[in-house]
């Protein structure tokens, strides 16, 4: 008993976690382990996964952030809308990019600069940017003019849809930037002990400022490559998206005390959401249920960080 | 007569530490007892384990010959102990009679009968003369109000010990002259009082007997506060044989290199000015609430100065940023390792490479094996013991993490002066020669060093000159061959001043 407790608590307790489950699954759910349905779920969790990246950033310095879905669905909406009215791709993808930057600056700037909890604040822009979104398109999904548009989700590369491939990228790019770079050392010092850090010279307010803007802009990466996907900007996109990242990022062992991340573990946390999610589909549960499978998952995950934290030695902050 | 409060053979140690050994006192009825020591001495613990905050690891506390065996605050409280600490025990959004009621309001079926709760309160407030509205809320109030409220609760509560610690280090004169003629009323109902300070004036207006403590041990018990002197007491605080564990040594000292002038902020009005020159070790001595950790943070901007100067080799570092302060040269070693030292959760690795990883970090991009390499360095040179420089830096010992946040300072590029706030707080003795020994060789390399130190062996054994602050205000700077602890202590105890502006 203790010792399974020490493996389910440890470093590499929810890869154990994972793999148990997928071959449990495997097994029992029939056409689970099918290219086809490999790939689709895959292409179900590139929103999760793109987002988790910077998500993972912003808990490991002890911040939060709500808005994510309400920017993916803005930035999307902006994309679309621009290529419409410009009648370049290009331009448009810049907008979106842009704009979801400027979210998460904005944001940024309120926490780290006029010290505004981060709930809050990002609570406010959550509702203040879906509100810009339905303004901007009076709250009906706006079509896509230039078929070329779809291509960003539809093409493939070596029979893997781009998407995918980006979703990767980003993982890679982001474990990089984590463990690899005094910007992603000093994200993790700065959630381990912000004061302790700020006395270390660490500019602090900045590299808050920094990873929401971060954020945000690849929020608009996810927000155009679901526009592309679902063919439209739709300002009700990706609502409650925020639970689901915070949710596999927290399942992945990013600690919500701060200081403590990993990319393996929120590549497993946002697989786990997706098989979760994918299996319901497969046994043709009702999507009503799912809601209640996806909030118990969300507590798991709080109930172990939580037991991680305290076996770790240290308690929440 | 029987005692009415009496401590029997009391030790406590933490790791490390004899905090408490052998403490045996009593204290009449109806007194004013005073307890004083230095820092360090064993006062506060004294206080935790009366207060039933911590237990003694042998020993008892006798209430009217009974023995308690207290073990939690609430058992001390059931017994008719209130300890009033400096951090005040109030709901600030509550009103003062809400505070006093708090935890068993009157009334029926929850619903709070409040006409009771006040005039109840009035009533009580009234009779021990505290001229404080029951209806006001506690966050209106000034400090010294809060207190007579903290002394009204303790009163309503049927207390028959009184502890006070340090009760007038943030009151005014007249609140002060308030809270001693409230003291007064107490003893006279039979109350008995533990005044804890380090006035001596105060201690001389107020106690009617007198426990002196020192290193954890009983210096001197006084049932006769008026038979004794303000000589003798300082003497019995500080009477202790100095023993060599400080290895301090003579060093040719160069230019000046850190020069501070009319520096003020926000808890240090006057403005300060002095220098240390190359190879110097400063030690900076003084009371708690004197202002050392203030100056020491004024100086590395790690709070934001009011006016004035810091120059390093005769350039100005500017204000109110640390990261200046580290590019300038100076290095600062927090006073509370926990809080604003170590890095939780993160390697001893990453602790010390946290300031100036950015050197060999091109575009950013860390480089594994330098910074691995530097960590290796300083790990080996500080003598930090751990089997790895990945552990997590909250398994290692109070000794070894302040080794590490030293190291962090240290493996910055060009360090000309460093600024370490109580360097040994909570590290045991062995570790202890060792830190000196690492400041003894940076100081020989030709670094400024600043040492603030509560503990004045500890300042004593190993500066080369002592600044001595009080109340924010550089008192005295006293050179090596005149150090002398009565003089220092002198200096740095408030009441000789008492006269004053504060």
């Amino acid at each position: 008993m203790n010792s399974l407790k020490k493996i389910l608590l440890g470093e590499q307790g929810l890869v154990v976690i994972f793999a148990a489950a997928f071959v449990i699954v495997s097994i029992f759910v029939p056409n689970f382990l099918s290219e086809r349905n490999m790939l689709g779920l895959l292409q179900s969790v590139v929103t999760i996964g793109i987002v988790s990246c910077t998500m993972m950033f912003c808990l490991a310095s002890r911040d939060f952030d709500l808005s994510v879905g309400s920017t993916v669905a803005f930035s999307g909406m902006i994309a679309v809308m621009v290529s419409n009215a410009s009648g370049s791709i290009l331009l448009g993808l810049l907008a979106a990019l842009l704009a979801g930057g400027a979210v998460g600056l904005f944001n940024g700037v309120v926490i780290a600069k006029f010290r505004i909890n981060a709930l809050i604040t990002t609570l406010a822009t959550m509702q203040i940017v879906r509100g810009l979104a339905l303004i901007a398109s009076d709250g009906r999904a706006v079509g896509i003019n230039d078929p070329n548009f779809y291509q960003l989700a539809l093409s493939r590369i070596f029979t893997i849809p781009t998407p995918i491939w980006i979703m990767i990228l980003l993982f890679i790019v982001f474990g990089f930037v984590l463990n690899r770079t005094v910007f992603g050392k000093n994200t993790l010092a700065i959630g381990g002990n912000p004061e302790a850090s700020r006395l270390a010279g660490v500019n602090v307010v900045r590299m808050r400022i920094w990873i929401f803007a971060l954020q945000g802009f690849v929020c608009a990466i996810a927000g155009i490559l679901l526009a592309s996907r679902i063919t439209s900007g739709q300002p009700n996109a990706a609502t409650g998206l925020e639970l689901s990242v915070i949710s596999a990022c927290v399942l992945g062992g990013v600690s919500l005390a701060g200081g403590r991340a990993a990319m393996t573990g929120v590549i497993v946390g946002v697989l786990i959401m997706g098989i979760a999610e994918n299996v319901m589909n497969l046994l043709n549960i009702q999507a009503f249920y799912q809601y209640v499978v996806r909030g118990c998952i969300l507590l798991i995950a709080v109930l172990l960080d939580n037991l991680r934290s305290t076996a770790a030695g240290r308690g929440r902050v | 007569m029987m005692a009415f409060l009496e401590f029997r053979t009391i030790s406590k140690s933490y790791p490390g530490v004899q905090a408490l050994s052998d403490i045996s006192f009593a204290v009449e009825k109806g007194v004013v007892h005073g307890l004083m020591g230095e820092n360090g001495a064993g006062k506060s613990t004294l206080i935790r384990i009366l207060s039933g905050d911590q237990s003694a690891d042998t020993g008892s506390i006798l209430i009217e010959g009974e023995e308690q065996n207290y073990r939690s605050a609430r058992d001390a409280f059931h017994a008719g102990v209130i300890v009033i600490h400096q951090e005040l025990q109030l709901v600030p959004e509550l009103t003062v009679a809400e505070n006093l009621w708090l935890g068993r309001f009157p009334g029926k079926a929850g619903i709070i009968d409040s006409r009771t709760l006040v005039e109840t309160v009035r009533t009580k407030l009234e009779e021990i003369g505290i001229d404080v509205d029951p209806n006001a809320k506690v966050s209106t109030l000034s400090i010294g109000a809060r207190q007579m409220v903290e002394i009204a609760k303790a009163v309503m509560l049927e207390a028959r010990v009184i502890a006070l610690d340090e009760p007038t280090s943030s009151l005014s004169s007249r609140e002060s002259e308030i809270l001693f003629s409230l003291i007064e009323k107490l003893k006279s109902n039979g109350t008995i009082i533990l005044y804890v300070s380090h006035r001596l004036d105060e201690i001389f207006r107020l106690c009617d007997s007198l426990t002196v403590l020192r290193d954890g041990k009983l210096a001197a018990h006084h049932l006769k506060v008026a038979d004794t002197t303000r000589d003798q007491i300082i003497s019995e605080m500080v009477g202790r044989e100095i023993s060599n564990i400080w290895g301090w040594r003579e060093r040719p000292l160069g230019d000046v290199r850190l020069d501070v002038r009319s520096l003020s902020g926000p808890k240090l009005r006057n403005p300060i000015n002095f220098s240390v020159r190359k190879g110097e070790i400063l030690g900076l001595f003084g009371l708690i609430g004197a202002g050392r950790s203030e100056m020491a943070r004024l100086l590395y901007g790690a709070d934001n100065r009011h006016q004035g100067s810091v120059s390093i080799d005769g350039v100005a570092i500017s204000p109110n940023n640390p990261k200046a302060a580290i590019n300038a040269g100076m290095v600062f070693c927090p006073e509370d390792r926990k809080f604003d030292g170590i890095v939780q959760g993160r390697s001893i690795e990453e602790n010390i490479t946290i300031s100036s990883r950015r050197h060999f970090s091109p575009f950013g991009i860390l480089s594994p094996k330098k910074e691995a390499a530097l960590a290796d360095r300083f790990i080996a040179k500080l003598r930090v013991r751990t089997p790895s420089r990945k552990q997590d830096i909250i398994n290692l010992s109070g000794g070894n993490q302040q080794k590490v946040i030293l190291g962090r300072g240290l493996s910055e590029q060009g360090v000309k002066v460093l600024v370490i706030d109580e360097p040994t707080r909570g590290i045991d003795v062995g570790a202890k020669s060792e830190i000196y020994e690492i400041l003894y060789e940076l100081a020989a390399s030709g670094i400024a060093i600043i040492v603030i130190s509560s503990e004045l062996p500890e300042v004593m054994g190993i500066s080369d000159r002592i600044i001595v602050m009080c109340q924010g205000r550089v008192a005295a700077d006293i050179p090596r061959s005149d150090f002398d602890e009565r003089n220092i202590l002198t200096a740095a105890l408030p009441d000789k001043n008492a006269a004053g502006t504060i």
